[in-house]
């Protein structure tokens, strides 16, 4: 008998010789919050955020790119990883005004540029399929216009939020949304703030692996 | 094996040392005292106790269909494309990454934190076969340039000040000294990105493992566990077998849990859900993606129903952060990859109660971590299961975990036996009482263990018995 089968079987008897067993009832009514109105959720999200320096600004679909180009320049960043394959993308690089300030278009294989990647990129911009207000967490599936590396490499990650996009907990989004009978993509993340440790003697540190800043855009 | 198995039985002295070292007691008092009050802030706004009951129901929901939701799990995994392996025991697991390395010509290994495996001691196992690992956890990256094992299953690290990490760094690599924890970590994370660009293979461990949709789930706050399994072109994930659940809304609670109960945080700063290798139009992600399953006595675990409790673990650690007797001696006084009151009701199974028996009884079993289990594993009660075991003394039911028996003693069993007798005939009571009242002054003021911290007791000049006849005649 292979191993799998063995493992199994053994598991299979040892239940069998308890006579089975059945376990209490799953409750779910716990995680459940009462009806939280568009703005108590967007409340809730950035008092969740601040705390592990999350930060926030309000702006609207028609200027944020504006708002970008400031923080782009009030933070000094060099350049920004943004793919034009995107909506978002298309309307930033059609609004960008900032010539000192070129905009990375890498649609290849990070293997293939990753000492760039690593080295040479200051900022990275994505969307996001949505947030979750009790925890303040963005929800990203990446995909082949936004990979994974766009939210985890870069220093810094901005990310645009659209303000009708709030979930109260995990739980509501994934049940509202299907996702597990729609079946899980390669990849889906939840992102709550900039990459932390607290591993030398308890004291945070942000921008451990991750990045150091994580800008949220929330477009009404 | 041995190694492990010598190390546990070294638990007493080294407690002792522990005991002896002011700078590990401050060490552990200061963390364990923040993280028990940010736990309970974390939970402030919660009903704990449903929360805790729908934690431990979807545990057990688990595992009462462990078998089928394994199997599930398996076939969902292969559908998304991800590999799956079955081990028996830690070296087997260790043998299959080895092969997969090999199989890829790979060198060069990165690390997020995976505890099953530390427990399968793999670090020394691919370096034996020319494969180096290296940690990628800034807590694991530290004690691995310290050369030890982890204190703590969530901050492996605990154990280290800041001035004392400074000076390892600064011997291991040539960092600065510095007490600016800012400095120190990014000069790891400066060290640790190099690694991450060339590194063949990244190996994690797994939070929850979903049988429904073939997803794993990895929590973690730095982004190294998000590094580890997306840029090396292959990522394997090894996991204990009791870490599978049901559906993918079994998380949630658990997540919730977890996070809170860990380090009181409402959520880390990634949860990552992995579902396959990269598809032909992404532009990052591994090409291969394998999961090793690891039995290594957990099957066993699972043939006894009260034992199996053990294997509801999510491994927080909230029970080592309330654990009197871990607060004083510190993770490694334990000598075993899991420390504290879990540690102390699973090590016994792993390495067996003639090894590790002593572990049960560092226990006052004042229950703290039993109230703060998220997923309400009754600890002490697990302690006295295998306190009996150890000793072969439940006449009811033989005992089965492996080296049961093995604290049993002939003079002891004697003595219990007798004390039976003693109780149970009234006229050898009294006879007893009375001769003990009488020659109380015998009574030796040393006596093993019971007088190295507290003065003998001495009879009473009169037994309760003789007391209450007295009363009675006064009455009459």
């Amino acid at each position: 008998m292979n191993t799998r089968d063995a493992i199994l079987q053994r598991l299979y008897q040892g239940r069998e010789q308890q006579g089975g067993f059945e376990p209490p009832v799953s409750d779910f009514g716990v995680l459940q919050r009462p009806h939280w109105s568009k703005a108590e959720k967007l409340e809730r999200f950035a008092r969740a955020m601040g705390p592990v320096h999350g930060e926030i600004h309000n702006t609207s679909r028609n200027t944020w790119h504006q708002l970008l180009q400031q923080l782009m320049q009030e933070k000094g960043l060099r350049n920004l990883w943004v793919n034009s394959d995107t909506r978002h993308g298309r309307l930033l690089a059609d609004h960008w005004q900032l010539e000192q300030i070129p905009l990375l278009q890498r649609t290849q294989p990070i293997n293939e540029w990753k000492d760039e990647l690593f080295n040479r990129v200051d900022a990275a911009l994505t969307g996001s399929r949505g947030a979750i207000a009790e925890t303040g967490s963005l929800i990203l599936w990446p995909t082949p216009a936004e990979p994974r590396a766009m939210s985890l490499v870069p220093p810094v990650h901005f990310v645009l939020l659209d303000s009708n996009r709030l979930y109260s907990t995990l739980h509501e989004a994934m049940q509202q949304e299907g996702w597990a009978d729609k079946g899980m993509p390669t990849n889906a993340l939840l992102i709550s703030g900039p990459s932390k440790t607290a591993d030398i003697e308890q004291t945070l540190a942000y921008g451990v692996h991750g990045p150091r800043e994580l800008v949220v855009l929330i477009l009404e | 094996m041995n190694t492990a198995a010598d190390a546990v039985k070294q638990f007493t002295p080294r407690a002792r040392t522990a005991l002896d070292t002011p700078a590990i007691r401050n060490n552990f008092r200061k963390a364990m005292d923040g993280l028990m009050d940010k736990r309970l802030d974390a939970f402030a706004d919660w009903d704990l106790e449903a929360l805790r009951e729908l934690g431990a129901a979807v545990r057990l929901r688990a595992l009462s269909r462990l078998p089928e939701l394994l199997e599930l799990l398996e076939r969902n995994l292969q559908a998304n494309g991800i590999q799956v392996h079955w081990a028996q025991t830690g070296e087997q697991a260790c043998e299959i990454v080895r092969d997969i390395c090999n199989a890829r010509n790979a060198r060069t290994v990165i690390k997020g934190k995976s505890m099953v495996s530390e427990e399968m001691e793999l670090n020394a196992f691919l370096a034996r076969s020319g494969i180096e690992a290296l940690e990628s956890d800034l807590g694991e990256y530290i004690i691995q340039l310290a050369g030890e094992a982890p204190s703590h299953i969530i901050m492996p690290a605990i154990h280290k000040n800041t001035a004392e990490i400074s000076e390892l760094m600064h011997q291991a690599t040539g960092t600065e000294r510095s007490s600016d924890v800012d400095y120190l970590t990014a000069s790891a994370r400066a060290q640790l990105r190099e690694k991450f660009m060339q590194a063949d293979v990244g190996i994690s461990g797994v939070n929850f493992a979903v049988a429904e949709t073939g997803t794993l789930c990895l929590v973690e706050n730095e982004g190294n566990g998000r590094l580890t399994t997306t840029v090396p072109s292959c990522h394997i994930a090894v996991t204990g077998i009791e870490k599978v659940v049901e559906h993918l809304a079994d998380v949630t609670p658990l997540l919730a849990l977890l996070t809170r109960s860990a380090t009181g945080q409402h959520i880390t700063t990634y949860v990552n859900m992995i579902s396959g290798p990269r598809k032909v139009d992404e532009k990052d992600g591994p090409e291969a993606v394998h999961l090793v399953l690891v039995d290594a006595g957990r099957s066993a675990i699972y043939q006894d129903r009260e034992l199996l409790d053990t294997l509801r673990c999510i491994r927080c650690g909230a029970c080592m952060n309330h654990c009197p007797v871990y607060t004083r001696i510190g993770g490694h006084a334990y000598g075993t990859t899991y420390p504290g009151p879990i540690g102390k009701i699973l090590m016994p199974h792993l390495l067996g109660l003639d090894n590790a028996g002593s572990l049960a009884t560092a226990s006052t079993l004042c229950g703290a971590c039993a109230e703060v289990c998220p997923v309400k594993i009754p600890i002490p009660q697990l302690l006295q299961r295998l306190r009996s075991e150890a000793m072969d003394g439940d006449p009811q039911r033989s005992a089965t975990v492996a080296g049961h028996g093995s604290k049993r003693r002939w003079l002891e069993m004697l003595l219990w036996h007798g004390w039976t007798v003693f109780n149970s005939r009234p006229w050898i009571y009294r006879l007893g009482t009375g001769l003990m009242t009488r020659c109380r002054h015998l009574m030796p003021s040393r006596l093993g263990a019971w007088t190295r911290y507290r003065s003998a007791p001495r009879p009473a000049a009169h037994s309760l018995q003789q007391q209450l006849r007295q009363r009675q005649h006064k009455e009459q």
